[in-house]
């Protein structure tokens, strides 16, 4: 994956997963297209028609609390978001974003270094965070090997796919 | 590595005794922040989670899943379905279920139906729900999962899983009248703010505990998760002892954590609580309940994975017995189970529901999760024993929840407006 390059959408301290995607649209359907034309409407109905493939969102801490729905980061991801950096994360949210090769970096102090607008580059291999609008980089929370591994393959689907391919040979 | 020197180890918290001796690939004691691969026990989904693991299943080409009696499906988010749509997706688990042989419960929320049928002490449960830090209730390592991570333990029968660090929370004394474990854990997340407990293995602790029923224990369990908890957990003891004697589960092996083990500690004060609330639209935006009373509202709502059990109607029915749900104002109930639907029928607690102007509905998660049964209109005010109050939760962005205990919410059924309990229990 090379570095991703977008301008940066803002949000606040714990966005949960009822204003990324209502269980209204995520309990009809399994289309990621039709979740992303919902997603952060609790925050910014307009959000899904004006984000652009490639941008990012940067957030403050304990983003993707509340539910497991795995429809949330699925959305950000349809809407074209290429990554999400925030102070922190919440567990399952977090898990999630990986399990289906959304990047998630957390970055101590990101909201008060980016505002709306900046263009941001993310490197998720290097775990840096730079705001090329400002000149200024950041380093992400080191991620654990399995963590790693998993990005890599672009996801949990490859990841176990490839891994069995190889046990299988 | 010995399995019973690990039983035994002073120096290990239960979540790392009970990752250590689930391990699947390795022999060697995990400690707190280290990745331990595990075999699951239990892995259970349901109609918002599941759908989207089988169509993952398929794509990872899974064909068996790895062990059938260790799976559990349950369709309970939206039961019975309230569109075609839903209906197509609750047809594909029934079809999954069906070819894969593994059970599936239709109407009954899934963590009522675990602590009813599965959960016994030192097991290891993931569920594609948030809320399965539940079955800490009793003394299981139960935690949250999403589809794609659900699709995986359907094909290999283990997870990865960072070894959390441990939050105990003490609380001694006894509970005033009033106050229930609703009210422990609002003010405890209130405390510790929403992500106090982000990725951390909470042991509720003290007197105040030991003296709480299963259920109350499965609300706070439950509840831990909104303060971000990958796990929760209370001590094994004679009251989960009694209770899984009831319901005849057995053997089990008791994991608990050793008296030098490495925590955290905080404490919550039994002898400050009193009612309270989490107000709009934050689980930790918690306050007392006097601070709000009067707040009118539109609709009440007792229910959830969270305190929809029967002592929780129990409790509203001693508040509503022989008054009014004030006019204007809808009480909807919603038992967590079959088994307490029948129970709270058998016992005459749904008759004084209904005498008092509830409307009862079949077990499902509902109003809880803003799909059916008593969606929210722009501008309306709830009050709810669910577990969420975020923007938009129980229907319009604009609607406003409160979440209470479930007397606190029947006592403000009867007045129409957000109400201390205590004068009317």
């Amino acid at each position: 994956m090379s570095v991703i390059r977008g301008r940066a959408w803002k949000f606040g301290d714990n966005v949960d997963t009822d204003v990324i995607i209502p269980f209204k649209y995520k309990a009809r359907t399994l289309d990621p297209k039709e979740l992303a034309e919902h997603v952060m409407e609790g925050l910014d109905p307009e959000f899904a028609k004006k984000v652009k493939p490639g941008d990012v969102i940067v957030a403050g801490k304990n983003f993707g609390c509340g539910s497991s729905r795995e429809q949330a980061p699925l959305a950000i991801k349809a809407a074209g978001v290429a990554a999400v950096v925030a102070e922190s994360f919440a567990r399952i949210f977090f898990r999630n974003a990986i399990n289906i090769g959304l990047p998630v970096l957390e970055v101590k102090g990101i909201s008060g270094k980016v505002d709306e607008g900046d263009v941001v580059e993310v490197d998720l291999f290097a775990g840096e965070v730079r705001n090329a609008t400002k000149n200024v980089a950041f380093k992400a929370s080191p991620l654990p090997p399995t963590v790693m591994e998993i990005l890599r393959a672009g996801g949990l689907v490859n990841y176990l796919k490839r891994r069995r391919k190889r046990e299988d040979q | 590595m010995n399995r019973v020197d690990v039983l035994r180890d002073e120096h290990l918290t239960f979540a790392e005794k009970i990752l250590t001796l689930k391990q699947v690939e390795e022999n060697v004691i995990k400690r707190s922040g280290e990745i331990a691969v595990v075999s699951v026990d239990l892995a259970a989904g349901q109609d918002g989670t599941s759908p989207l693991a089988i169509k993952v299943f398929r794509e990872m080409g899974g064909g068996k899943v790895w062990n059938p009696d260790k799976a559990l499906l349950v369709i309970d988010h939206t039961y019975p379905s309230a569109s075609s749509q839903i209906s197509d997706l609750h047809k594909l688990m029934r079809s999954f279920a069906r070819e894969q042989g593994i059970r599936l419960v239709e109407g009954s929320v899934i963590h009522q139906v675990l602590l009813e049928d599965y959960v016994a002490p030192g097991m290891l449960v993931v569920g594609a729900d948030s809320h399965t830090t539940t079955h800490g209730a009793l003394g299981a390592f139960a935690t949250g999962i999403g589809s794609t991570e659900l699709a995986a333990v359907w094909l290999e029968g283990s997870i990865w899983l960072k070894v959390p660090e441990t939050l105990r929370v003490r609380l001694d004394g006894s509970l005033p009248k009033g106050v229930y474990a609703k009210d422990i854990a609002l003010a405890f997340i209130g405390q510790v703010g929403a992500d106090g407990a982000n990725y951390k293995s909470v042991e509720w602790r003290g007197d105040a505990i030991s003296k709480l029923s299963v259920a109350s224990r499965a609300t706070l369990c439950n509840m831990s998760m909104e303060a971000g908890a990958k796990n929760a957990v209370v001590e094994y003891d004679s009251v989960a002892k009694s209770y899984l004697e009831e319901v005849g589960r057995s053997p089990f092996v008791v994991v608990e954590s050793g008296k030098k083990a490495e925590v955290e500690e905080i404490s919550v004060d039994c002898f400050k609580l009193e009612p309270v609330v989490a107000a709009p639209s934050r689980v930790d935006n918690v306050k007392a309940v006097r601070e709000v009373e009067g707040t009118p509202i539109d609709q009440a709502f007792i229910g959830s994975c969270t305190n929809g059990r029967l002592e929780d109607l129990v409790e509203a029915a001693k508040v509503l017995r022989g008054r009014k749900v004030k006019d204007g104002v809808r009480l909807i109930v919603t038992p967590a189970s079959r088994r307490v639907y029948y129970e709270a029928l058998r016992l005459g607690v749904l008759e004084a529901l209904f005498k008092a102007g509830a409307v009862i509905t079949n077990p499902t998660c509902g109003a809880c999760v803003g799909t059916h049964l008593g969606i929210l209109g722009e501008g309306e005010v709830a009050i709810s024993s669910s577990n969420r109050n975020f923007i938009g939760r129980m229907g319009h962005p604009k609607s406003q929840v409160y979440l209470a205990s479930p007397a606190t919410v029947a006592a403000s059924a009867v007045r129409g407006a957000i109400s201390d309990p205590r004068d009317l229990l």
